[in-house]
């Protein structure tokens, strides 16, 4: 059986950048490697594009990427050389075709915004909404984003760059007890 | 008990899981799942809307475990967030620690040695019969089965002893590195697994799968309980066992071999182990368990392959990839050795991992455990996303129940084996 690292995505890759010649969906690889079977593909979709390109990844039948495996996104706030600050990646598997391919969808402050792809992997329900909760980008077309992690009224997104390690507002806002108090 | 045949009647749009009243119109009252009860194994909370006992929708509240992990992975080095690792799929903590590594070394481009891998292999699938005999155990124990339960469980007890004998702790293991492990196994520990497989553990099994398996009224509450089909397996997101009792015929051990589950393992023409792996088609509680049980039986396959073939040689990488500590004679005695120790542990020292993102997965008892990291070439990673196969397994769940008894509920849940630690992370 051929392992998904090893199968080549390249026409796959070549379906979409045909389909899809208005955007440039820049293919490159999540780590450069020498080996090219390796290599991890990715590629940039902007949001208002994506339901489109996503629905012709899921069923085309080149491309047939029946799972949505990962959801997830990156602040990319403090990484070097980085011109976008949200980028939401999808990580799809194909199992009849045996093949991995990543999707990234940047966005920006002060409001982030992705479609929900919901209608097309519902596996996308609670990922979307751990996103929100963590980064506070929001998926439009989502039928419940609530908070998932975090309790509703928490006002933070803790995964983001710019919020601290040891929290914040909790910590100042403990009583001080001392012992002629207690 | 009344079981759901037709899966048509169940709403699979998505949306909220609800299942259309009676026109007779009973009465309807809400019920509070948790976060505290006995079937719950940990804390998760399920608020159940209720028609007489037939459930008529789920909401399930998550969240009250969480403590930040991916945060943390954002400030702990590589091999320092092997410790939280241990924390989260308690059950098997050999398996996440493996994964964690697994995908470490897939950003550093690091092929370990193959020692390291046919050690990992065997922890590997003992974690795994740890965490299924503790989930087979708990589904009966769910549903009124006591005795089923301390069958496994003893058998546990031996293979924590086992993990003890190697990395010193019994539960939080923390026994993988960059490029290779904590120590080398003990000598004749293999041994000890080999005797283990062969006697405690087949036993166990036995005296459980005769305990259980036929049993009429185990048989009773699953059968037909939950049905999950194959499509909605894979729309969902649903990996390992879940799947495989789907019929989704989906292995990483097979479709993307790592370790000694793929061929040429050594560098010398070795052979990847032989196993089958077991596929269900009927979707319902009792598949799983089945599933569960299968593998149980073709891990021991495995182990009893893999103990006589550890091969000899170093267990890490080379020190000259500044990702291990070298050994301790070379630290004392030679300049290099010393050298390389403090490049890896002074405070503004330590890994120089590739710019880049990298997604490593393993197959894990509960399905697909994956680590998505993002380095900027720093100590620690960017990002340390962890896919954690409960938390999406888990989501489907208010799908399952809607349209069974309350009791069911407590069937489907045990069969799911939701750890709620690597549910909240």
């Amino acid at each position: 059986m051929s392992g998904c690292s090893t199968h080549p995505i390249g026409p796959v890759i070549e379906a979409v950048a045909a389909k899809f010649a208005d955007i440039d969906v820049a293919p490159s690889p999540l780590m450069p490697r020498e080996d090219e079977s390796q290599r991890q593909m990715c590629l940039r979709v902007p949001a208002e594009r994506l339901i489109e390109v996503m629905t012709f990844l899921r069923f085309d039948p080149g491309c047939l990427f029946e799972q949505l495996v990962d959801l997830t996104c990156v602040d990319y706030l403090e990484f070097p050389r980085a011109t976008d600050r949200y980028g939401v990646t999808y990580g799809l598997l194909s199992l009849t075709k045996e093949h991995r391919l990543w999707v990234k969808c940047f966005v920006n402050d002060p409001e982030p915004e992705v479609p929900s792809v919901t209608c097309i992997w519902k596996g996308a329900d609670w990922q979307e909404r751990e996103v929100w909760d963590m980064f506070g980008v929001k998926f439009a077309g989502h039928y419940d984003l609530r908070r998932i992690l975090t309790w509703e009224g928490f006002e933070a997104h803790p995964l983001r760059k710019d919020y601290p390690l040891e929290g914040r507002g909790e910590r100042e806002n403990f009583v001080r007890i001392g012992i002629d108090s207690a | 008990m009344a079981t759901l045949t037709d899966p048509s009647q169940l709403s699979y749009e998505i949306g909220p899981a609800t299942y259309a009243r009676e026109e007779s119109g009973g009465d309807v009252w809400t019920l509070n799942l948790g976060p505290q009860h006995p079937a719950t194994h940990t804390t998760l909370r399920h608020v159940l809307e209720l028609e007489g006992e037939r459930v008529l929708s789920c909401t399930v509240h998550i969240g009250y475990l969480h403590s930040g992990f991916e945060k943390l992975g954002e400030k702990l080095n590589f091999n320092q967030y092997v410790v939280v690792t241990d924390r989260m799929n308690y059950i098997s903590p050999m398996a996440n620690n493996i994964a964690w590594h697994h995908a470490c070394e897939k950003l550093f481009g690091i092929e370990i040695t193959p020692r390291c891998k046919a050690i990992r292999t065997i922890i590997a699938e003992l974690a795994r019969i740890q965490d299924h005999l503790l989930c087979l155990g708990a589904a009966g124990l769910d549903l009124g089965a006591f005795t089923a339960f301390m069958y496994p469980f003893n058998a546990r007890e031996t293979i924590y002893d086992l993990f003890e004998e190697i990395c010193g702790a019994r539960f939080t293991t923390s026994y993988t590195r960059v490029g290779g492990l904590m120590q080398d196994i003990t000598p004749g520990w293999t041994q000890k697994v080999r005797h283990f497989c062969t006697d405690e553990l087949a036993r166990a099994i036995d005296d459980f799968d005769a305990l259980l398996t036929r049993n009429r009224i185990f048989l009773e509450r699953t059968k037909g309980v939950g049905y999950l089909s194959h499509d909605d397996a894979i729309s969902w997101s649903v990996t390992g066992p879940l799947a495989r009792a789907s019929g989704v015929r989906r292995d990483l051990r097979k479709d993307e071999p790592y370790l000694c589950y793929a061929d040429d393992w050594d560098g010398q023409g070795g052979r990847a182990v032989t196993f089958k792996v077991p596929i269900a088609t009927s979707g319902d509680c009792l598949a799983r368990y089945q599933v569960r049980l299968a593998e149980m039986k073709e891990s021991v396959k495995i182990l009893l392959q893999m103990v006589d073939r550890v091969p000899d040689g170093p267990i890490n990488v080379l020190p000259n990839d500044k990702a291990t500590l070298p050994d301790k004679r070379e630290i004392y005695f030679s300049i290099e050795g010393l050298i390389h120790h403090f490049e890896q542990v002074m405070t503004n020292r330590g890994f120089e991992p590739p710019v880049g993102e990298s997604y490593g997965s393993n197959e894990t008892a509960n399905g697909e455990l994956g680590f998505h990291l993002v380095s900027d070439g720093g100590n620690s990673a960017y990002r340390a996303r962890c896919r954690p196969p409960s938390f999406i397994n888990y989501q489907c769940f208010p799908h399952l129940v809607v349209g069974h008894q309350v009791s069911d509920v407590i069937a489907v849940l045990s069969s799911m084996n939701v750890i709620a630690a690597e549910l909240d992370r």
